[in-house]
């Protein structure tokens, strides 16, 4: 069958098979940036994306879900040379040692921080206890987080 | 202290832009026209002989190109262990064999054109088995009459594997019984910690593939590059010369990568088809047939006299190497060596023990190493022989702790799976660990406070100090290249690996603080056995204090030919200085840019390309020190013990960049309240295990932490580049034994087997 939705704001249309999960579609076209850790339950957060501004494992969402609708991957975000606030943030905070839960956990504080620019340290927690970072313990982080919603407040004035 | 540039700055990570906008840098972030998908077939017994083993419907399966099984490959008994040559661990594996060892061993393996055909050709391979007596309790292992699990006879480096022993010590100096005799105070318990995984976010993967010479090629999420190439030569019969593995960025490994696990399938499937093939390991997989912690039944006795100095200690310890012994020595040893020597006023000290195999999965290399089992145990016993005395555990540590000009005998006797090197300690920063990390918990004031906070709401404050290594000394080597461009730019071309750490940054700081050049200057490529200069690879808390060691002279060296190019340009007598990437004449000021002094030399005198290689061993391993402190809420009605507060004083030597080395201690130390809270592998009465996946083993998440705190004590280690010492192992240790002894503290229960449940708790408290 085929599915057509909006991938980082431009229209796609892929032949899938109904049993692939939307994880297992992405990295088939080459969309790498979605990484997964391999659990396809969405027990780990790595493969997380946003279906029409949300956050989701995209390894638990069968395919014909996402027609006609809006996927976002970390390259929403921002590029190498033009890095998201929550990017800078994250570099400047530490908080990122190898990475590979990174994309799924910016997109989680993407969403959280369009909902509420000013979240308190106990929402943020409570938003990434869905995403599994082996590496940082988390603290570095969360204070990533507060520090790019910081940024975003600032750029909004 | 000498003020430095760039180290002790917190650089931004050199491959952080890639990582966080999502690049295709992973193994897996690849792909290959015509590559085959790899699925391995895995025992459902814990131990079996595999009487007949029938693949042919598999074969004829549309879409299958490969089957593997013990009847169409070498069989050569070897280690998954990526450690130095020759290895301290057993060779007690085959690439398949004829018998299982544990729930999850290697049976077969398909390589198929898509992943659903790979699955659907496993269901096809007909096995009939023999099922055996299986070993579930590493006790039972050395009883008269166990079941044999290695008894084949091409079996080598282990100790007595007709009885099960992998490794024996039996050590003493001075005269232990003697000591305890004439002690005034003597504690004596036995510590069990659990089967724990490792967890990188990337579970094991590996693609391999031919290169227009013919050459295989592997890509390799692998802390061990270059013991990888050479075991896979030794494995699969062919040159060094005809492989080569490439480490691309690696999503985390903690020991488990340390390991050969996967490398030699796909490149048997790639030497058999000519296709390229890939193979990752599922989530259970990661969690069962890759490699896990050791558990260990660690018994400790302590002797102390009136004033509170040790006189004696005894360290007894049964380690569970599962169905294989990879690491298994070598863990077992760094449990005693990286931890008798923090104590080392006991003049008196004696370790025995055995590592013996079991028909469970296969623990090998984690983060801490054995010494997180070691101080589990010593570092509660110590806290009991301080209620013993009435004292302050902080200040019976206090009074035994190891100090800067001191050794201990321990360094010596015991190494890696065999004698160690004599040191003395030069940088130690315990006390000042101590004195810090007292001030900033307020533990004198804390431990005046009520426990109760609320009805039936217990709170509690337990400590731990802590020692590791830097480096295996006289054993590894790491090695490095530094490249000059023309426009002034350089290469730094290093065999060591980063697997998250950030040591690719920190090579850099150092190569540049080194030369005097920005970070910005330089570009890092880590690691592919064909182009980067041999490392050990990532592990022993090696990689600042070694490769950085290496990087460093290699930097001088560039910086040498930088020089007398510079002196000839500026006609210059005087001294010359890099700064910022400038070429200065002390005293008249005159300067001049590398780009003048790289086109010079790839295009007009003295013609050359500035580069050198440097290479480095080390005949110490410095220990970096730490204090923890934890402060535990205990709700005695379900049994849960909340971790409230986490202090942690490291002196890891000069910190190269403050901001990544407060992530290793931060990320070890959740990695640790995961072993004291929550993590460990379950197994039904068949030695199935009943949990391996995120939901029902639980790592910790960002609502389990607690408030942490870290202060960095710096010393200058003067073995160390810059020095630094290593810091990413030696925190994982703190939290088994701070935890347990805050525990005790709050409720006056000695929790003595770790994870610390809710149940066991309750248990303790009498409660079920």
């Amino acid at each position: 069958m085929r599915v057509q939705f909006k991938l980082n704001h431009k229209e796609v249309s892929f032949n899938v098979h109904p049993g692939e999960s939307l994880f297992e579609v992405l990295r088939r076209e080459g969309n790498y940036e979605v990484k997964g850790s391999n659990c396809r339950d969405g027990s780990c957060g790595a493969c997380t994306v946003l279906l029409d501004g949300v956050p989701v494992p995209s390894c638990t969402i069968l395919i014909g879900r996402v027609e006609g609708r809006e996927v976002e991957t970390i390259e929403s975000l921002g590029d190498m040379e033009n890095l998201h606030p929550l990017q800078r943030a994250f570099l400047e905070n530490g908080a990122v040692q190898c990475g590979y839960c990174i994309p799924g956990i910016l997109l989680v504080a993407k969403a959280l921080l369009d909902r509420d620019p000013n979240p308190s340290r106990e929402e943020i927690e409570e938003e990434l206890s869905g995403n599994i970072c082996r590496c940082t313990g988390y603290v570095q982080q969360i204070e990533a987080i507060e520090r790019a919603a910081e940024l975003l407040r600032e750029e909004r004035k | 202290m000498k003020k430095y540039r760039v180290v002790g700055q917190d650089v931004e990570k050199v491959d952080g832009r890639a990582l966080v906008t999502g690049q295709p840098v992973f193994t897996d972030d690849f792909s290959l026209p015509g590559m085959l998908y790899g699925k391995i077939l895995r025992s459902p017994y814990a131990h079996a002989l595999i009487k007949e083993i029938n693949a042919s419907e598999a074969e004829k399966l549309k879409g299958v190109e490969a089957v593997f099984t013990y009847k169409n490959v070498p069989r050569k008994a070897y280690t998954t262990a990526g450690q130095g040559y020759p290895e301290p661990s057993p060779y007690d594996s085959f690439i398949f064999d004829k018998k299982v060892r544990f729930v999850g061993d290697r049976v077969a393996a398909v390589f198929a054109e898509s992943l659903s055909i790979a699955e659907e050709a496993l269901s096809l391979i007909k096995v009939e088995y023999e099922e055996l007596p299986a070993i579930l309790d590493p006790e039972d292992a050395l009883k008269d009459g166990a079941p044999v699990i290695h008894d084949e006879p091409e079996i080598q480096g282990a100790h007595d594997p007709s009885r099960n022993i992998v490794s024996h010590v039996d050590l003493e100096i001075g005269d232990v019984d003697q000591a305890l005799r004439d002690s005034d105070f003597v504690v004596e318990g036995i510590w069990e910690t659990q089967y724990a995984q490792h967890c990188p976010m990337e579970a094991h993967i590996a693609i391999a593939y031919l290169d227009e010479r013919g050459k295989l090629v592997i890509r390799s999420s692998t802390q061990v590059p270059f013991h990888a190439r050479r075991i896979l030569s030794f494995l699969l019969g062919i040159p060094i010369s005809k492989i080569r593995v490439i480490k691309p960025r690696i999503g985390g490994g903690f020991g488990a990568k340390q390991e050969v696990l996967i490398e030699d399938l796909v490149a048997l499937a790639t030497l058999k088809t000519k296709r390229p093939a890939r193979l990752e390991l599922t989530r259970e997989e990661e969690f069962v047939s890759s490699r896990t912690m050791h558990p260990m039944k660690v018994k400790v006795r302590l002797g102390a006299d009136k004033e509170g100095m040790l006189k004696a200690i005894e360290m007894d310890i049964l380690s569970n190497t599962g169905a294989y012994g990879a690491h298994g020595p070598t863990v077992f040893f760094n449990a005693g060596s990286k931890t008798l020597p923090l104590y080392n006023k006991a003049e008196n000290v004696r370790f025995t023990g055995n590592v013996v195999y079991t028909n469970l999965p296969v623990a090998g290399a984690y983060r801490g190493y054995g010494a997180t089992e070691g101080y589990f145990a010593l570092e509660c016993a110590i806290d009991e022989l301080a209620r013993k005395m009435g004292i302050d555990p902080l200040i019976l540590r206090q009074k035994n702790h190891i100090r800067p000009g001191e050794t201990s005998p321990i360094f010596k006797k015991l190494g890696e799976g065999r004698e160690g090197v004599p040191q003395t300690v030069e940088s130690c920063g315990l006390e000042e660990c101590i004195e810090n990390g007292r001030e900033l918990f307020e533990w004198e004031k804390k431990r005046s406070l009520p426990r109760e906070v609320a009805p039936g709401i217990y709170r509690g404050y337990g400590m731990a100090i802590m020692m590791q290594g830097s480096a295996i000394p006289l054993v590894d080597m790491a090695s490095a290249t530094i490249k000059m461009n023309e426009d002034g730019s350089f290469l730094l071309l290093v065999g060591a690996t980063d697997l998250g750490t950030g040591s690719d940054t920190i090579l850099a700081q150092i190569a540049c603080e080194e030369i005097g050049i920005p970070v910005k200057n330089i570009t890092v490529y880590s690691s592919d056995t064909d182009f980067t200069p041999f490392d050990k690879g990532a592990y022993a808390s090696s990689t600042t204090y070694l490769s950085g060691e290496a990087v460093r002279k290699a930097a001088r060296k560039v910086k040498e030919q930088i020089l007398t190019v510079a002196h000839i340009l500026l006609g210059a007598s005087g001294d010359l200085v890099i700064e910022d990437g400038l070429v200065k004449e002390v005293g008249t000021g005159k300067t001049l840019t590398l780009e003048e002094i790289g086109l010079r030399s790839f295009y007009m005198a003295d013609q050359r390309q500035i580069q050198a290689t440097a290479s480095h061993v080390s005949e110490v391993s410095p220990p970096p020190f730490a204090a923890h402190f934890v402060e535990v809420e205990v709700d005695t009605r379900t049994g849960k013990i909340t971790p409230i507060l986490y202090v942690a004083a490291v002196d890891c030597g000069v910190a190269v960049n403050p901001q990544l080395t407060r992530g290793q201690i931060i990320g070890s130390i959740v990695n640790g309240l995961g072993f004291a809270l929550s993590e460990g592998l379950v197994f039904n009465t068949r030695g199935m295990p009943l949990n391996p996946n995120f939901l029902d083993y639980k790592v910790l998440s960002s609502l389990d932490i607690p408030e942490i705190e870290v202060i960095l004590v710096e010393t200058h280690e003067p073995s160390g580049p810059f020095g630094a010492k290593s810091v990413a192992e030696i925190c994982i240790n703190g939290p088994l034994p701070a935890v347990a002894n805050a525990v005790y503290d709050a409720l006056g229960i000695q929790l003595k087997k770790a994870p610390f449940t809710a149940e066991s708790v309750l248990r303790l408290l009498g409660k079920i």
